[in-house]
C-alpha cells in the first residue's frame, strides 16, 4: 500500500468513525487533513469533502439502519428543505456577509448544545 | 406532530442547508437537535436520520462545487470506499453509549464546531467567495 493510499485511508477511518459515532458528515476531519496531508487548497478540499461525505453518510446511514434508528420520513422533513437552504445559501452568498452567517451559526450551536445538555 | 413542530423542523433544516452552504460546516451539526426538539426523536435516533438526510445535502453540494472545479472525485471515492472500517466502529460504539453519554459528547462537538466558526470569523475580513458545504 502507498503512503498517499495509506493516509487515505487513515482519513477515511476517522471521518467514517466520527459520522457514525455523531451523525454528521465528518468534514471537520477531513477539511482539515486533506489540506495538510495532501495541500488541497480550502475550497477544494471542501468540495472534495463533500463528495466524500454523500457516500460515507450513506454506508453510515445504512449501517444505523441495520439497528432500526433511521427514521425516513424525518429525514425527508429536515432533508428537503436543507436542499433549498443550501441552493438558497449558494445563490445569495454574493450578498451575504459569511461572518454574520457564522455568528449567527454559531449562536444556533451554543443554544442546541445548551438544550441537550440541560 | 404540531404545526409549530413542522415549521420549526423546516425551518431548522433550511438553516441547516444554508449555513453549510455559505460557511462551509456539514448541516448535521444542526440537523441532529432540529430532529430531536422539533421531531421528537432520541439522540440516537436523530444522528442516524440524520445521516440519511446528510446524503443528499452532501452530493448536491459536491455536485455544485465540481461546476468550480473544486471537486477531486478520485480521491473522494477513495476515501469513501475505505470508510467502512471506521463507520462501522462509529456506528456499534453509538449504539453501545447511553443517551445522556451521546447528548453530553454532541454538545462538546458542537461548542467546538461554534469556537471554529467564531476564531474563523474574527481571524480576519472575509473575502467573498464560492460556496462551500
Amino acid at each position: 500500500m502507498s503512503s498517499r493510499l495509506a493516509r487515505l485511508a487513515a482519513v477515511a477511518t476517522a471521518a467514517g468513525a466520527f459520522s457514525g459515532l455523531f451523525g454528521v458528515g465528518g468534514g471537520t476531519i477531513i477539511v482539515p487533513l486533506l489540506i495538510l496531508w495532501f495541500g488541497y487548497g480550502e475550497r477544494e478540499a471542501t468540495g472534495t469533502s463533500l463528495a466524500a461525505i454523500a457516500i460515507i453518510a450513506g454506508l453510515a446511514a445504512a449501517a444505523h439502519g441495520l439497528y432500526g434508528n433511521v427514521d425516513p420520513v424525518n429525514a425527508l422533513l429536515i432533508g428537503l428543505p436543507a436542499v433549498g437552504g443550501v441552493l438558497a445559501g449558494t445563490a445569495l452568498q454574493q450578498r451575504i456577509p459569511e461572518r454574520a452567517v457564522a455568528g449567527a451559526f454559531a449562536v444556533l450551536l451554543v443554544a442546541s448544545a445548551l438544550v441537550l445538555v440541560f | 406532530m404540531e404545526l409549530s413542530d413542522l415549521v420549526g423542523a423546516l425551518a431548522i433544516g433550511f438553516a441547516a442547508g444554508m449555513a453549510g452552504g455559505l460557511v462551509g460546516v456539514g448541516g448535521g451539526v444542526l440537523m441532529v437537535p432540529g430532529l430531536v426538539i422539533f421531531l421528537g426523536e432520541s439522540q440516537l435516533g436523530a444522528q442516524a436520520t440524520s445521516l440519511l438526510a446528510i446524503v443528499g445535502v452532501a452530493a448536491l453540494g459536491a455536485w455544485r462545487q465540481n461546476g468550480y472545479g473544486n471537486l477531486r472525485l478520485r480521491d473522494a471515492v477513495v476515501i469513501g470506499a475505505l470508510s467502512p472500517l471506521g463507520v462501522l466502529v462509529g456506528t456499534v460504539l453509538a449504539n453501545a453509549l447511553s443517551e445522556r453519554a451521546l447528548e453530553l459528547s454532541f454538545a462538546a462537538v458542537q461548542t467546538y464546531f461554534a469556537y471554529r466558526l467564531v476564531r474563523r470569523a474574527t481571524a480576519s475580513p472575509a473575502p467573498p467567495q464560492a460556496a462551500k458545504g
